[in-house]
């Protein structure tokens, strides 16, 4: 192997030391900035969601009130949501391969790249000091929905900004991402040629820049309906909060979109490489990802299916939801289509990937009770709601987080984990995540309500067995996290190609040089041709 | 440690491309409010007729003219550039400052003469009134103010790129910013021509 050459990690620019990153222009550096945060803020919305889970262990009050239980899973959500689940695949992983798999040396707008990063930051401290100044921590839930969050004394204000400014981060990157790919491909890279991974951040940079605003906007509303009492969303002053409803959601709808379809793109890069074979259905996964991004603006009517709608509106949005669910089932059957006679080579990875289609699966056909309206009147606002959305952003995202950290470890950090490790806690991860969501189906089919830190004595049993499964899955994380750790520091020395991947990434050294390419590579063949 | 050459690398199309999808996301940011408006003008129509009429079409009408006028100046400034003619292009990139300001002082106008009607979010006097007028003046301040802070950024954006004119860092050959800048003074433009007819000449 080739050791004539200074990695990013070694290099020395103007700026040394913690400035020489906090200040540094390179992708890969800016997408390890964004690892250690998001990183952070899961841990933190972690251990907030074992602390709702230890309160649920019992019925009644066990290790706190009401007014704590709320604050914590407003916390949890604007948390995992915002700071987590949004940016995470794209500004870690897609800041730091995106410009690699294209032949690229780096982003389109670097200096716009580090200040979609410090807009984060300072996103995620805004919305911080919601928990300390002003009247106590906001208690609306992540949605914010008015009228209470117009009317109610605790500081929603800042945690509103908050969201706001990660807004226009999360903006900055999507239009980064989309000119980087229109200008910067290697020659001969045409668009078809595209490996999946990117084009899969070309179809969320578009729901980035299309639907952002519009939470942008509302957001601002909500600020100025607190400060100058304008009347939008207050029924008292002749506003209508069911359109803040509609507005949060043409948003937030498509947001998870932003969450899953990067997640669906790391599991397109995954499964040829370990299944050493083209990808089945290139044409189609790549299809797919747009009508996934498509329909999934016109959806968003149904997470109001309960608040009130015309029965013609209610028709269409359940329509379209079931239509939504075509394109993701196109791409689970491509991914199985591609392990089927293939030369299988099981490592971490593709434990975490093949996990991710088991668990995808279980949300997205849990999401079909939902958005059939009968069904959903009965199940809305119960446990049922939060198992489903658990099992598609958190098993959909958080799955192909941990997959994309397992593939791609040994290319950022030039040095291999230690598989066993690996493997085991992947082992206990998903069996405490199943035990720790599973039983919410039934809790929610038997009528508990969510968000609600009490319950009936009915539902003890299966509490029990969930917020077991919490801590078993936080061991896990910690086995995983505690590895990975270890292995950037201490593990065995990376080859270039560890799992032999066809892909532009594994051409390069491991670590990447500053630079990623000494020469730009001419493209002839297509992301995923095994001889 | 051996030294790294780093390249600078210029790609005007990028900026533009850019440019463009902030544009984009720009226009949502208003379509939202537009459809904010839109429901609620279905919803109190008569309100909404009749709080039109307390706004001054005059001064709306003039101030349209002056926005347009100073999106033909800034255009002509490019073209100035572009033919290597600095001098005339600062005139008219000055002019096209004193232009937004002019709008700004007239807006100001306006907005003290609602005020001392009382006609603005939360004061009393507007609240005894029809909910249609409440929320008519509620969006009038909200979309004419965010529209004002685009303006002011629209202006501080042509102080930079006078800067960078005087400092010859816009030259025929290298005119992005330039080109950026009358995109997004464009962009202010556009959403007061809609603005205009919406507040004022419905009714």
């Amino acid at each position: 192997m080739n050791n004539n050459y200074i990695s990013y990690l070694e290099y020395q620019g103007k700026h040394k030391g913690i400035l020489g990153w906090i200040l540094s222009t390179d992708h890969k550096r800016i997408a390890l900035l964004y690892l250690y945060t998001i990183m952070s803020f899961f841990l933190v919305g972690a251990i907030l969601g074992l602390l709702m889970k230890i309160e649920l262990i019992a019925p009644g009050p066990t290790i706190m009130g009401p007014q704590t239980y709320n604050a914590l899973f407003t916390l949890h959500g604007i948390t995992m949501i915002f700071l987590v689940v949004i940016p995470g695949i794209p500004a870690v992983f897609g800041n730091f391969f995106l410009p690699i798999m294209i032949g690229a040396k780096d982003v389109a707008f670097p200096r716009l790249n580090l200040l979609s990063w410090w807009l984060y930051v300072a996103g995620a401290l805004i919305a911080l000091t919601s928990q300390f100044l002003g009247d106590g921590p906001p208690d609306t839930g992540w949605t914010f929905y008015a009228p209470y969050s117009l009317k109610v004394p605790t500081n929603v204000i800042s945690a509103v900004f908050g969201a706001f400014v990660l807004g226009f981060s999360s903006i900055l990157t999507g239009i980064n991402f989309i000119t980087t790919i229109h200008r910067m491909r290697a020659p001969g890279m045409k668009w078809m040629k595209m490996p999946l991974f990117p084009w899969s951040l070309y179809a969320t940079g578009w729901i980035q820049i299309l639907a952002t605003p519009i939470i942008g906007i509302t957001l601002l509303l909500i600020i100025a309906e607190r400060v100058f009492k304008i009347g939008f969303f207050d029924p008292s002053l002749g506003g209508d909060p069911l359109l803040y409803q509609h507005l949060f959601w043409i948003y937030s709808h498509p947001a998870v979109y932003i969450m899953i379809l990067p997640a669906m793109g790391v599991i397109s890069e995954i499964i040829p490489t370990f299944a050493r074979k083209t990808i089945f259905g290139y044409t189609a996964i790549v299809i797919s990802s747009f009508a996934i991004a498509f329909v999934g603006y016109l959806v968003w009517g149904h997470h109001m299916f309960a608040a009130g709608m015309s029965a013609q509106a209610l028709f269409f949005f359940s329509l379209l939801t079931f239509i939504v669910a075509i394109p993701s089932a196109i791409k689970v059957f491509n991914w199985v289509a591609t392990l089927y006679k293939a030369s299988i080579d099981m490592q971490t990875p593709l434990y975490w990937a093949i996990s991710f289609i088991f668990v995808f699966m279980i949300g997205g056909l849990s999401g079909l009770f939902l958005g059939s309206i009968a069904t959903d009147v009965y199940l809305t606002d119960t446990a049922f709601v939060v198992g489903h959305f658990h099992f598609i952003v958190f098993g959909g995202m958080g799955f192909a987080f941990m997959a994309a950290i397992h593939y791609w470890f040994p290319k950022i950090y030039g040095r291999m984990y230690d598989k066993s490790w690996a493997n085991t806690g992947w082992f206990i991860f998903f069996l405490g995540y199943l035990s720790l969501y599973l039983p919410m189906f039934y809790l929610g089919m038997s009528g508990m309500p969510r968000r609600t830190y009490d319950y009936l004595p009915k539902y003890h049993g299966a509490n029990i067995i969930s917020s077991l499964g919490a801590i078993v899955m936080l061991f896990g994380l910690t086995i995983i996290i505690i590895n990975l750790v270890r292995s950037a520091r201490f593990g065995a020395k990376a080859e270039t190609s560890p799992w032999g991947g066809s892909t532009l990434e594994w051409k390069v050294p491991s670590p990447p040089p500053l630079e990623n390419f000494e020469e730009i590579p001419e493209i002839t063949k297509g992301p995923y041709e095994y001889e | 440690m051996e030294q790294i050459q780093i390249l600078q690398h210029r790609d005007d199309t990028a900026s533009r491309i850019g440019m463009w999808l902030f544009i984009f996301t720009e226009i949502f940011l208003f379509a939202g409010l537009f459809l904010v408006f839109i429901v609620y003008r279905f919803k109190y129509l008569d309100g909404f007729h009749l709080a039109a009429k307390e706004l001054n079409v005059t001064i709306g009408t003039i101030n349209s003219i002056i926005l347009l006028f100073s999106g033909m100046t800034m255009g002509f400034s490019f073209v100035a550039v572009q033919k290597g003619n600095n001098k005339f292009a600062l005139a008219l990139l000055i002019l096209t400052v004193l232009l937004g300001i002019i709008f700004l002082v007239n807006k100001y106008f306006e907005w003290r003469i609602k005020f001392q009607h009382g006609l603005y979010p939360g004061s009393s006097e507007l609240i005894a009134l029809s909910k249609g007028d409440v929320m008519f003046f509620g969006l009038y301040f909200f979309m004419t103010g965010l529209h004002a802070l685009h303006l002011i950024a629209g202006l501080v954006f042509i102080i930079v790129v006078i800067g960078a004119i005087i400092r010859k860092r816009i030259t025929p050959e290298k005119l992005a910013l330039h080109e950026n800048c009358s995109l997004y003074w464009h962009l202010v433009d556009l959403v007061w021509i809609f603005l205009f007819p919406l507040f004022y000449l419905i009714n």
